[in-house]
């Protein structure tokens, strides 16, 4: 598959997040909380060749756009990748993910004496550092390559389209 | 300006740090001055964990402002035994208080409560987190022994759990202030904490032998190695004798070392180091008094 098939292939409605670090498809999913369970209809490219980066991975979901919160995630494991959000087959959005001071929900603290992994009515918040995400609650700090781990596979509960 | 609450010592800036200092040095020299100050208002002490001194302390510094305290008494009496999450119970005694003090075994705790309340909240220790009201007596206690400018403090013993270990070494990078940690490899400081002193360019180094570097020191602060931290009993006694100091440990010392601990002390610190003149560890918790007045006044807009 090059990358203008996978480019022009049609979903409906949805999103494709294209130029995806090579190897992080996977992890993307798991941001997104699809687990396939939900039914959304997915393809999934990895290390594909791209004239940009080398080799890439291209996440395809219909039926789902993609809340701050999720983007914000991606922008810590696929910090080149794009959002193109498709409506009736148009890309109506094109998006760069960016760089955030903070990422709410998403990320599960490693801490387990972590209050936000008591019972307590509140969201995870990361501060984002250099080279990782430290909790804004008990200061642990997750490394930039870890991050991926830490995502919370019972997705971010404000998800729906 | 101090904040609304005090959670974390790293977010104490120096000009907070010598208010809450100099209020303290005014109200130990005479008392008198805000005794009735804060008549009828109420402190609540939301104690999850036990803790005799720091509560007792807090209790003593508030009534001699002529406020009053109440407290949830023992957890396993308390609602909380029940399963109430600590936003809720907050949020309910907080109608009760114009200010309250959080010890809690969970770290971020503080941080979590002083979100869903409005009266002033200090964090009087979150697990393994911090503990600022701690750090602000042990600033007091070095400045008025050593001064807080151009000297080298060792901090020495159970680094990675003392929540009153990485509150002053965050406090202490406001100063200019040569840090020594002095620990066993398996209780260095955590990632975070060095991360932040690394941050705040502080002069940090770290050592598993607390003899090449006693002779440089103006403080020596010494906390408690737990044996809870180590699997087999051998193992602790090992590595707890190594971190042990007496006359002897000390014979290389600076005469006018001022040796310090948050206390309660186990064995980490001999006896006999209490008839010199080096030990400051009453000295220090005797300065919670003074120090916690000087802080609550500030946080119940006494002193402007
Ligand atoms: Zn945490």
């Amino acid at each position: 598959m090059t990358d203008k098939e996978l480019r022009v292939s049609k979903i409906r409605d949805g999103t494709v997040i294209d130029h995806v670090t090579a190897g992080q498809a996977l992890n993307v999913l798991a941001i997104l909380g699809i687990d396939g369970s939900g039914g959304e209809s997915v393809s999934i490219g990895m290390n594909v060749p791209s004239d940009k980066v080398g080799y890439k991975d291209v996440v395809k979901v219909e039926g789902r756009e993609l809340s701050q919160s999720e983007v914000d995630v991606l922008s810590l494991i696929a910090p080149e990748a794009t959002i193109n959000i498709i409506r009736d087959f148009d890309v109506v959005e094109k998006n760069r993910v960016e760089q955030t001071d903070t990422v709410r929900g998403i990320l599960v603290c490693p801490n387990h004496n972590c209050i936000t992994n008591a019972d307590e009515p509140v969201r995870t918040e990361f501060e984002v550092l250099g080279d990782g995400v430290r909790c804004a609650y008990c200061d642990t700090i997750i490394r930039e390559g870890d991050v991926a781990e830490h995502i919370d596979a019972r997705g971010s509960g404000e998800t729906a389209l | 300006m101090l904040q609304d609450h005090l959670i974390s010592a790293a977010h104490l800036s120096r000009d907070d740090i010598e208010a809450v200092l100099d209020h303290a040095a005014a109200v130990d020299a005479d008392p008198e001055f805000v005794r009735d100050r804060h008549d009828g208002r109420v402190l609540a002490l939301c104690f999850f964990e036990p803790s005799t001194r720091t509560k007792m302390s807090f209790e003593s510094a508030m009534k001699r402002l002529g406020g009053e305290t109440i407290d949830m008494g023992s957890v396993e009496s308390s609602s909380v035994k029940k399963g109430e999450s600590l936003a809720d119970t907050v949020r309910v005694i907080e109608g009760y208080a114009d200010a309250m003090v959080l010890r809690h075994p969970s770290e971020g705790s503080a941080k979590l409560a002083s979100e869903f309340v409005d009266v002033p909240l200090v964090n009087a220790g979150d697990g393994a987190g911090q503990h600022p009201s701690q750090t602000l007596l042990d600033l007091y206690t070095i400045r008025e022994n050593a001064g807080l400018d151009d000297i080298t403090v060792g901090i020495m013993g159970d680094l990675k759990y003392g929540r009153t270990v990485h509150s002053l070494a965050h406090a202490l990078t406001n100063f200019d202030v040569r840090q020594h940690f002095i620990s066993p490899e398996s209780l260095r400081l955590p990632r975070n904490v060095r991360y932040d002193l690394h941050e705040a360019g502080a002069q940090v180094r770290e050592h598993t032998d607390l003899d090449a570097v006693l002779p440089d020191l103006d403080v020596l602060y010494v906390t408690r190695i737990q044996r809870e931290r180590f699997p087999e009993e051998r193992e602790y006694r090992e590595v707890a004798g190594e971190y042990r100091i007496d006359n002897a440990t000390l014979a290389g010392a600076a005469d006018d070392l001022t040796v310090m601990h948050p206390l309660p002390r186990v064995d980490e610190i001999a006896p006999e180091v209490d008839e010199t003149t080096r030990a400051k560890y009453f000295e220090q918790a005797h300065n919670g008094v003074p120090v916690r007045m000087a802080l609550l006044d500030r946080l119940l807009g006494g002193e402007q």
